[in-house]
């Protein structure tokens, strides 16, 4: 099975939950803060902090998509 | 008659312990007809999924100009009764967001740790030079947010207690009369134009020079009047929301001591969930987040009419023990936390990375410079700040 991370990019709204919680994971564009996915299929050692970082974006902008 | 309908804000049995009602109202009644100080009815949504919903939905804003909206204030002036609210509130929201999102991202916070931390030693030498016990709410409660804003926006810290009080009139429920708070709006306002003025003058390395570049550009991304409005809305915001957080913080875990303080003394891991669950428990944000109804919905429910004002209750919403295990109990390693403090959705807080780093910097300088700090005070003895949209504890006397 694998995860893979999406952005639902026009919701996200800069709070910099995800690189405050998954920093390997993600950043943010310079010019207006938006979510930037550094690995859309996160590092099995990456995996939990994604899950908090989907679980605390205050705009519910990311999701978690198995296959 | 007897007036069934409770007066909104409630009163609080103490500083630091939510009112009884919104538990019953969790429970009996997610959305609850409330009474606003001016006289104004308004309906209270008191459940974390229903606040989370609301917030999340586009189509209503904060903005309460509309002749049927609920008046929250007993004065004009306030942050939810002007016209230039609907800058932030409409279509041209998303915009202004992504050009003020740069300022405020993780990458831009994290530099200014060091600086934070500067700040933060240098009003703890003053705390303790001043002698026990110290009023840890004047002493770095309040002057540190203002130092940090001041220098991202480029504003004169010598003029803190002006804005204090201009913040303060802004955030006005019933503390202030019409006459005071329409000074404070006018001076506020004579301050910010004269001083976007002098950044065009001698334009300096800050977000206002950046900002006033920018309307000067002509190319429709920001007029004078917006770039105001945004400065005091920023100032405001970045500080008095943040200086009350940081006496609420440190009360919370010095009310138990050893479960609390001494824990983070002992494993600064904690840290950053320390500070996520205390803005959790937050019971003191005084009205939370306003939402004006512009079309017919259902809440819970609950059929609610074009043209009513709901109050999402933030604070209530972040106890619903259907969200949370143990709602009611302080964890300091509750992860992941997905609280409401800073609202949810696209008005969620602009400033949050900032006002998260600024709790975490203070806590960590205090931990390392007053392992043995104390309330010299009962935490019964603590009294709130009230008459304003946001609240707070009037002092946090402490001893190290």
């Amino acid at each position: 099975m694998v995860t893979r991370i999406e952005l639902d990019e026009p919701k996200c709204i800069a709070a910099g939950q995800c690189v405050m919680t998954a920093p390997d994971v993600f950043d943010q564009r310079d010019e207006d803060g938006v979510a930037i996915i550094l690995e859309p299929v996160p590092a099995p050692e990456h995996l939990d902090a994604v899950r908090d970082a989907v679980a605390v974006c205050p705009a519910a902008a990311l999701q978690l998509i198995e296959t | 008659m007897t007036d069934t309908v409770p007066t909104y804000p409630f009163a609080r049995p103490t500083a630091l312990d939510p009112p009884a009602e919104w538990e019953q109202l969790r429970s009996e009644c997610p959305v609850s007809k409330v009474r606003m100080v001016t006289g104004d009815e308004a309906l209270l949504i008191t459940r974390y999924n229903d606040v989370r919903e609301l917030l999340a939905d586009p189509r209503f804003t904060h903005s309460l100009t509309e002749a049927g909206a609920a008046q929250i204030s007993t004065s004009e002036d306030g942050i939810f009764n002007r016209d230039e609210a609907t800058m932030t509130a409409g279509p041209n929201h998303q915009r202004w967001r992504r050009m003020m999102n740069k300022s405020f991202t993780v990458k831009r916070v994290n530099a200014m740790r060091p600086r934070i931390a500067e700040i933060a030693n240098q009003l703890i030498d003053e705390l303790i030079a001043g002698g026990q016990p110290g009023d840890l709410q004047s002493a770095l409660g309040f002057p540190l947010p203002v130092f940090v804003i001041c220098e991202l926006l480029g504003v004169d810290p010598n003029y803190r207690d002006k804005f204090s009080h201009w913040s303060d009139a802004m955030l006005n429920l019933d503390k202030f009369s019409q006459a005071e708070t329409a000074k404070a709006a006018m001076e506020f306002q004579e301050f910010m134009v004269q001083h976007v003025l002098d950044k065009r003058a001698a334009p300096g390395d800050d977000l206002l020079s950046e900002l006033a570049a920018i309307v000067d550009s002509q190319d429709g991304r920001m007029t004078e009047a917006e770039l105001v409005y945004t400065a005091q809305g920023l100032l405001v915001a970045g500080h008095e929301t943040t200086a009350n957080m940081i006496g609420k913080m440190v009360a919370m875990l010095l009310a138990d001591r050893p479960n609390r303080w001494d824990r983070l003394v002992a494993d600064r891991g904690l840290i950053n969930p320390a500070v996520e669950e205390t803005l959790r428990l937050d019971a003191s944000s005084s009205i939370d987040l306003p939402r004006y109804i512009s079309e017919d919905i259902e809440i819970a429910g609950c059929p609610i009419k074009a043209g009513t004002t709901v109050m999402a209750s933030l604070s209530s919403g972040n106890r619903d023990e259907t969200v949370y295990d143990d709602a009611a109990e302080l964890r300091l390693d509750r992860v992941p936390n997905p609280h409401l403090a800073f609202g949810a959705g696209p008005h969620s807080c602009l400033g949050q990375a900032l006002a998260r780093t600024e709790l975490q910097v203070t806590l960590t300088v205090l931990l390392d410079r007053l392992p043995t700090l104390e309330l010299a005070v009962p935490v019964e003895e603590l009294r709130r700040r009230t008459g304003l949209i946001v609240g707070g504890i009037e002092e946090v006397p402490v001893r190290w």
